[in-house]
C-alpha cells in the first residue's frame, strides 16, 4: 500500500476527527435519505449520468456550495486562533495545523468554489443565452464536471488520511520541495489542482467552441448578451492560462518524485522560476474568477434597470482589455524579487493601466441604472453591495501596483485584506446575483426574497468588520499566515474580525434556509420569464426542456428576447424532431478513476495509481467506439412538451 | 465536411494551441536552465538527425494516408498508415536508447537544473509521440474492423493534425536544444 499505513489517519487529533465524523455521518444521513425515497436510481440516471448542460451546471453549483462551506469553515478556525493566540496564550491549532488549513482554504476558495460555481453558472447560461440547443460536447461537458469533483474528493479526503499541504495555496519552492515538506500534504495539493486544472480547460475549450459555432441565426458577435462575452474572454484566459500551471505543477511533481532539480536550492534549480510560473497562470486566475461575475452584473444591471446596458460595446473592449493586460502583470505578486527597478516600474505600470477598463465598466454599471426604473431585487442587492465594496478594493490595488509602497506592505494583512476585498464582492458577489437572477430558471422555483436580503446584509456587513480591520493591521505591521504573535495592540483589530466572520456566518446560514424554504413544501413555481428579461434564456420554459428550443430563435437585437416579446410572441406551427444526447456513465468513471490514480501518487501506491491510468484509457477508448450517442426527440413528443408546460 | 466535424475539428485546433502552451513554458524552462551549463558534451547529433529524418518522413506518409483517406481506398489508407506507426515507434525507440545512454554515462535527469529541462522538454514530445502511436493503433483497428465510417474520418483528420503538430514542436526542440546546445 505505499506509503499508506492506519498512522495516516489522524485520531489523536479531536478537532480533525470530529470534523471526518461529522462529514462522514452527513454522507451517510445523505445517502439514508436518498434510500428511504427509493431515488438512487433516479439519481443516477437524471443526474449523475446526465449530458444536459443545466443539470451538470446544476451539479457544479452543489458542488461548490458544499466546497464554499468547507473553506468557510477553514476560515472560522484561523479567525478564532488568530483572536485568541496572543503572547502566553497559544489558541487551539498548532502552528502545522494552521498552516494546513491556510493552504486548504486559499486552495478551496479559488479553485473548489469560485471555479465551480462560475462554470456552472456558465453551464446553465451560456446555451440558453444563444439561443442552442446544446453545448458543443456535451460528453466532453460531464467529463469536467467529474474531474473537477474527484480532484475536490481529493482535497477532502486529506482531512482524514495524511496531511494537506502547509506551503501556502500557493506552494513556493523551495519550500514545497521534498526537503521541506516530505510528508505527502504537497502531494495532495498537486494532484488536486492537477486534476481540476485539466477539468477547467476543458471547459475552456467546450465554452469557446459552443460560443464561437453555436450561436442562433442572426447573433452576431455583437449581438451577444454581455455574459457571453465575459465567458468568451473567460475561455480565452483559461486556455492560455492553465497549461502553464499544469507545466509549473508537473515540474514541481517530478522534483518531488524523481529527484529532478527544477526548484530546489540546489544542484542548479531555480526556486524564482516556480514562482513565475505560478502566477503567470495565478494572475489570469484572478480574472478568470472575477470576469465571469463581471458579466453577470452587467446583466443583472440592465435587466433590473429596464434599460439597455449603457456602452455596450465599450463593455465588450473593456473586457478585452482586461484580457491581454491580465498576462502581463504577474510580476507584482514578487516585486520583491529584485529584478531591478525597470522591471518592477514596467509591472507596476502594467498593473495600474488595469484599473483604467475596470473603471470604464464601473461607470457603465452605473450609468446604465441612472434614469432606469431600478427594480431593488435580490440581484440587484448583491450588484450594489459590489458596486461600493469592491471600488474601495480596486483602490487599495493600486495602491499595492507601486513597488515602493508593495515593499513595505507585501506579505502583511493589507495584502489579504485587499484580495479578499476583490473576490467576495468581484466574484462572490457576483456568483451570488447570478444564482439568484438564474435560480428560476434553472429549477423552475422562485428563490425567497426574505431571506435573500437577510443574508445580503448580514454578508456585507460581516464583509466590512473581517476585512477592514486587516487593512489596519497591515499598516501596524502584522505578516500574513500568523499562528501566534506577541503584539498586544493587533489583537482588538482580530477580534473585531472575528466578530465580522461570525456575521458572514449567519448570511451563510440564511442563504442555506432560503434554498430549503425556495425548494420546500411552500416552494412557489416560477413563470418562464419572471424578471421581465432581455435575453434568450427567458423566452424558454422554467425549468428549461431538455432540448431548450423547440424551434431555434431568429435573433434581431441585443435584447433578443426584448424584441421578440415587442413583437409578439407566436407558438410555432410546426415543430421537428431534436437531437439529444444520450445520458452516459463514463464521465463519472472517468471522475473517479481520477480520483484513484491521484490517490495512489499520493500515497505512492503504484499499482493502484496505475491501474486507474489504465481504466481511464480503456474508457476513453471504449467511448471512441460508441456509435449511437445520441437520440431522437420525436417532433409529436417535442409538441406534448411544448403544450404541456410552455407559455410559448 | 460535415457542421458537427468542423466543430470538432475547431475544438481540436483549440486543444492543441492549449498544448502548445505547455510546451512554452517547457521551453522558457530550459532557456532559464540553459545559463548554467549545456549539454553540448552529451549530445549525439548523428542520432537526433536521424531521430528527425524519421519524424519528418513519418508525418510525410501520414499525409499520404490522409490523400487514400479522401479517395476512400481503406487498405491503401492503412497501409500509409502503419508506414508511419513504423517511422514513429523508431523515433520512440532511438530516443528512449539515446535516453538510457545519457542516465547511464551519468547525465540523467537527477543530475542538475540543466538536466532535468532537458530530460523533461524532450521526454514531454516523446510522451505525445507515444500517445499518438496508440491513438494511430487503436484507429487503425478500428478501421480494419468497422471501415471508413464518417466519424472514423473525423477522427483520423484530427489524427494528423496533431502529428504535424508534433512535427512542428520537434523542430523546435530540435533547434534551441540541440542545435543551439552543441554550438554553445
Ligand atoms: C467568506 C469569508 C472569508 C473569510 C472570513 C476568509 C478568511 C481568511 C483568512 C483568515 C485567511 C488567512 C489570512 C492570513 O494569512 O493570516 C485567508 C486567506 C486566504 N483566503 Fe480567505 N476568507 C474568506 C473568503 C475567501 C474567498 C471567497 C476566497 C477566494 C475566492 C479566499 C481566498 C483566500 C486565499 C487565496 C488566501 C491565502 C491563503 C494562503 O495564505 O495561502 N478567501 N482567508
Ligand atoms: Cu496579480
Amino acid at each position: 500500500m505505499g506509503k499508506l499505513t492506519f498512522s495516516a489517519i489522524p485520531i489523536d487529533n479531536p478537532i480533525i476527527m470530529s470534523a471526518v465524523v461529522c462529514a462522514i455521518l452527513i454522507a451517510i444521513w445523505i445517502g439514508h435519505e436518498i434510500t428511504k425515497r427509493k431515488r438512487w436510481s433516479w439519481l443516477w440516471n437524471e443526474w449523475l449520468t446526465s449530458l444536459d448542460h443545466k443539470k451538470i451546471g446544476i451539479m457544479y453549483v452543489v458542488l461548490a456550495i458544499v466546497m464554499l462551506v468547507r473553506g468557510f469553515f477553514d476560515a472560522i478556525l484561523m479567525r478564532l486562533q488568530q483572536a485568541m493566540a496572543e503572547g502566553s496564550s497559544h489558541g487551539f491549532l498548532p502552528p502545522g495545523h494552521f498552516d494546513q488549513i491556510f493552504s486548504a482554504h486559499g486552495t478551496i476558495m479559488i479553485l473548489f468554489a469560485a471555479m465551480p460555481f462560475l462554470v456552472g453558472l456558465m453551464n446553465i447560461a451560456i446555451p440558453l443565452q444563444i439561443g442552442a440547443r446544446d453545448v458543443a460536447f456535451p460528453f466532453l461537458n460531464s467529463v469536467s464536471l467529474w474531474l473537477t469533483a474527484s480532484a475536490a474528493m481529493l482535497v477532502m479526503v486529506s482531512l482524514g488520511v495524511g496531511d494537506f499541504s502547509k506551503a501556502g495555496w500557493s506552494g513556493y519552492a523551495p519550500l514545497s520541495e521534498l526537503g521541506f515538506s516530505p510528508d505527502v500534504g504537497v502531494d495532495y495539493w498537486t494532484w488536486a489542482l492537477q486534476i481540476a486544472g485539466i477539468g477547467s480547460l476543458l471547459s475552456g475549450i467546450n465554452f469557446l467552441v459552443t460560443i464561437l459555432r453555436m450561436r442562433a441565426p442572426g447573433m452576431t458577435l455583437m449581438r451577444m448578451p454581455i455574459f457571453v462575452w465575459a465567458t468568451f474572454f473567460t475561455n480565452m484566459l483559461m486556455l492560455a492560462a492553465f497549461p502553464v500551471l499544469t507545466a509549473a505543477l508537473a515540474m514541481l511533481s517530478l522534483d518531488r518524485y524523481l529527484g529532478m532539480h527544477f526548484f530546489t536550492a540546489d544542484h542548479g534549480g531555480n526556486p524564482m522560476l516556480y514562482v513565475n510560473l505560478f502566477w503567470i497562470w495565478g494572475h489570469p486566475e484572478v480574472y478568470i474568477v472575477i470576469l465571469p461575475a463581471f458579466g453577470i452584473f452587467s446583466e443583472v444591471v440592465a435587466t433590473f434597470s429596464s434599460k439597455r446596458i449603457f456602452g455596450y460595446e465599450s463593455l465588450v473592449y473593456a473586457t478585452g482589455a482586461i484580457t491581454v493586460l491580465s498576462f502581463a502583470v504577474w510580476l507584482h505578486h514578487f516585486f520583491t524579487m529584485g529584478a531591478g527597478a525597470d522591471v518592477n516600474a514596467a509591472f507596476g505600470i502594467a498593473t495600474m493601466l488595469i484599473a483604467i477598463p475596470t473603471g470604464v465598466k464601473i461607470f457603465n454599471w452605473l450609468f446604465t441604472m441612472y434614469r432606469g426604473r431600478v427594480r431593488f431585487a435580490s440581484p440587484m442587492y448583491w450588484t450594489l453591495g459590489f458596486l461600493t465594496t469592491f471600488a474601495i478594493g480596486g483602490m487599495t490595488g493600486v495602491l499595492l501596483s507601486l513597488p515602493p509602497a508593495d515593499f513595505v506592505l507585501h506579505n502583511s494583512l493589507f495584502l489579504v485584506a485587499h484580495f479578499h476585498n476583490m473576490l467576495i464582492p468581484g466574484a462572490l458577489f457576483g456568483y451570488f446575483a447570478g444564482f439568484s437572477y438564474w435560480f428560476p430558471k434553472a429549477t423552475g422555483f422562485m428563490l425567497d426574497e426574505k431571506w435573500g436580503k437577510r443574508a445580503f446584509w448580514c454578508w456585507i456587513c460581516g464583509f466590512y468588520l473581517a476585512f477592514m480591520p486587516l487593512y489596519v493591521l497591515g499598516f501596524l505591521g502584522m505578516p500574513r499566515r500568523m499562528e501566534h504573535y506577541a503584539n498586544p495592540a493587533w489583537q482588538p483589530w482580530l477580534i473585531l474580525a472575528a466578530f465580522g466572520t461570525l456575521l458572514i456566518f449567519f448570511g451563510i446560514l440564511f442563504q442555506g434556509i432560503q434554498i430549503a424554504t425556495s425548494l420546500g413544501p411552500k416552494r412557489r413555481a416560477a413563470d418562464p420569464d419572471p424578471w421581465d428579461g432581455r435575453t434568450l434564456e427567458w423566452a424558454t420554459s422554467s425549468p428549461p426542456p431538455s432540448y431548450n428550443f423547440a424551434v431555434l430563435p431568429e435573433v434581431k437585437d441585443r435584447d433578443a428576447f426584448l424584441e421578440m416579446k415587442r413583437a409578439g410572441i407566436h407558438s410555432p406551427t410546426r415543430y421537428e424532431d431534436i437531437e439529444i444526447p444520450k445520458g452516459s456513465a463514463k464521465g463519472a468513471f472517468i471522475g473517479a478513476s481520477s480520483f484513484a490514480c491521484g490517490f495512489g501518487l499520493v500515497w505512492h501506491i503504484w499499482w493502484l495509481a496505475a491501474m486507474a491510468a489504465l481504466l481511464i484509457l480503456l474508457i476513453v477508448i471504449s467511448r471512441s467506439m460508441e456509435e449511437e450517442t445520441m437520440t431522437i426527440l420525436p417532433s409529436g413528443e417535442v409538441k406534448r412538451i411544448e403544450e404541456a408546460g410552455h407559455v410559448l | 465536411m460535415s457542421s458537427e466535424t468542423r466543430t470538432r475539428e475547431f475544438g481540436f485546433w483549440i486543444y492543441l494551441m492549449t498544448d502548445l502552451i505547455l510546451f512554452t513554458s517547457l521551453f522558457a524552462t530550459y532557456a532559464v536552465m540553459a545559463r548554467e551549463g549545456s549539454i553540448s558534451a552529451i549530445v549525439d547529433l548523428r542520432q537526433v538527425f536521424l531521430e528527425t529524418m524519421l519524424l519528418l518522413s513519418s508525418s510525410a506518409t501520414c499525409a499520404v494516408a490522409m490523400v487514400f483517406m479522401e479517395r476512400r481506398k481503406k487498405e491503401t489508407m492503412l497501409f500509409w498508415l502503419a508506414a508511419t506507426f513504423l517511422l514513429g515507434s523508431g523515433f520512440v525507440f532511438i530516443e528512449i536508447g539515446e535516453f538510457a545512454r545519457m542516465i547511464r554515462e551519468g547525465y540523467g535527469p537527477q543530475r542538475n537544473g540543466l538536466f532535468s529541462a532537458f530530460f523533461t522538454l524532450v521526454g514531454t514530445h516523446g510522451l505525445h509521440v507515444s500517445m499518438g502511436l496508440l491513438w494511430m493503433l487503436v484507429t487503425m483497428m478500428q478501421t480494419w474492423m468497422t471501415g471508413l465510417s464518417s466519424s472514423l474520418q473525423s477522427r483520423m483528420s484530427r489524427l494528423a493534425m496533431f502529428w504535424h503538430f508534433l512535427d512542428i514542436v520537434w523542430i523546435c526542440v530540435f533547434t534551441e536544444v540541440y542545435l543551439l546546445g552543441s554550438l554553445s
